[in-house]
């Protein structure tokens, strides 16, 4: 009796390929969610500064509920109740909505700190020479405030790049879901999760190193 | 020409100026002086416009500045103006500083307004420095580029906003002699300034502020030599 059923097997070259393929999905939820949350997070760091207590009384709060109520139940909720509402998303759709307001909401106070680190008086010369108040906020605030937060903003999109596993709970085969379905298989958690570190080392290695070399040069 | 009728500007409940009249004519050089507090600078900036007034009138060259309807943006074209701290664009080299206004906003090409800023910048004496970021500058050579960066958008008048007061004593010289250059060529300026010297010597003529209101003008010799005002005499005993 030779008969017996495999349900185990080890890990093999074509995972590998598996798991790339999932870093690729990684680096699409985290890089339209990315872009996405730091364009309108922007926009809410700038409705912060110059809406003052309008901003403050309405916009604040539900910022501050999307910063701090953990996102895998942000994910969850969302996922599950958007149907009700008539909004019949995908897990990847999913993901990209709430981490897209997730990083929004981190962003927003980022941003109002870097206009606000551009201060009075280098507007106002600004203003003197002629300039409206969007050409200010073109060439003097966005250059000058946002050297001022990149750091912040690069510590921003790390966090969120690690958060984007928990898209992984949607059912989303981004790296974390595929290491998970590989070591199910393959019974090799230390190979598998070392692999998946690896790829997110990968994945957020070129940003750190990039940022540092930008801000090198801006130093100089 | 610029004229100030009846001009009011409050902060809160601080009555800052308390109806100012003023005419300063072209090629004209009038000095501010007047303790801290006592309206200076704020008169400058009801001037261009970066401050709102409470009532009366400012006029430049025949435009209400704080009229409805007035393209204020168009009008700071005409007065250029240096403030104490320089402000310097940290993030553009010394030539673009100066280029980055002629470009955007009297919209010259990036040849033209490269080759004005680097004529301006010639003139206050920084040709050497284009390629420089303003960091490499002493605060002496950034605020004669703060100068040329106003200079760079051709305006009729300049205010001087205490210009040289957050400068160390030993690179005040510098600045004070660019601006005597600039009034020697026929510029109209105003000077806010505490450099009793360079009033004396340069200004057409000195107008005393004293808690809101333009208590004395006149020529430097009347008011440094027979100030009428009993204020104005002590202030003068106390700086000298």
């Amino acid at each position: 009796m030779n008969d017996t059923i495999h349900f185990f097997s080890g890990f093999r070259p074509a995972d590998m390929v598996f798991l790339a393929e999932a870093a690729w999905r990684t680096l699409l939820v985290y890089g339209v969610s990315i872009f996405l949350g730091t364009v309108i997070g922007t926009i809410c760091g700038w409705l912060l500064f110059e809406g003052r207590l309008l901003a403050a009384a309405t916009l604040s709060p539900v910022l501050d509920i999307f910063r701090s109520v953990p996102l895998i139940i942000q994910l969850v909720l969302f996922y599950n109740f958007a149907p009700i509402v008539g909004l019949n998303l995908d897990p990847f759709a999913s993901g990209v909505v709430i981490l897209t307001v997730y990083t929004a909401a981190l962003v927003a106070n980022v941003a109002r700190g870097g206009i606000e680190a551009v201060g009075r008086p280098m507007r106002r010369a600004a203003r003197s020479l002629g300039m409206s108040y969007w050409q200010d906020l073109r060439y003097v605030v966005l250059p000058i405030g946002g050297r001022a937060v990149f750091p912040a903003w690069v510590g921003v999109a790390l966090g969120v790049m690690k958060d984007s596993a928990l898209v992984s709970v949607l059912g989303y085969v981004e790296l974390l879901k595929a290491s998970q379905i590989l070591i199910t298989r393959t019974q090799e958690p230390f190979l598998i999760l070392s692999l998946a570190g690896a790829f997110y080392f990968a994945l957020s290695y070129p940003i750190s190193r990039y940022a540092a070399k930008l801000q090198q040069r801006w130093a100089q | 020409m610029i004229e100030i009728r009846d001009l009011h500007k409050k902060f809160g409940a601080l009555h800052v100026l308390k109806g100012i009249d003023l005419e300063v004519q072209k090629g004209e050089v009038l000095s501010v002086i007047g303790a801290s507090g006592s309206g200076k600078s704020t008169l400058l900036y009801c001037i261009n416009g970066l401050e709102p007034i409470h009532q009366g009138r400012v006029v430049v060259d025949g435009t209400d500045v704080h009229a409805k309807g007035t393209d204020v943006n168009k009008l700071r074209q005409k007065l250029g103006m240096v403030f104490q701290q320089w402000n310097s664009f940290p993030h553009l080299t010394v030539l673009e500083n100066v280029a980055l206004a002629p470009r955007i906003v009297r919209g010259l090409s990036m040849a033209e307004a490269r080759d004005v800023a680097a004529k301006q910048l010639g003139h206050v004496g920084l040709g050497d420095k284009l390629n420089s970021y303003p960091n490499a500058l002493s605060g002496g050579q950034q605020q004669r580029l703060a100068i040329a960066r106003a200079l760079a958008m051709e305006p009729d008048y300049m205010l001087f906003d205490e210009a040289t007061s957050a400068l160390d004593p030993e690179l005040v010289g510098e600045v004070l002699d660019t601006m005597r250059l600039l009034a020697e060529e026929g510029m109209t300026m105003i000077c806010v300034t505490h450099e009793m010297g360079f009033a004396r010597d340069v200004s057409d003529r000195v107008a005393f502020f004293h808690q809101g209101t333009m208590e004395e003008i006149g020529p430097p010799a009347q008011i440094f030599g027979d100030a009428q005002s009993e204020h104005t005499r002590r202030f003068l005993a106390n700086v000298r």
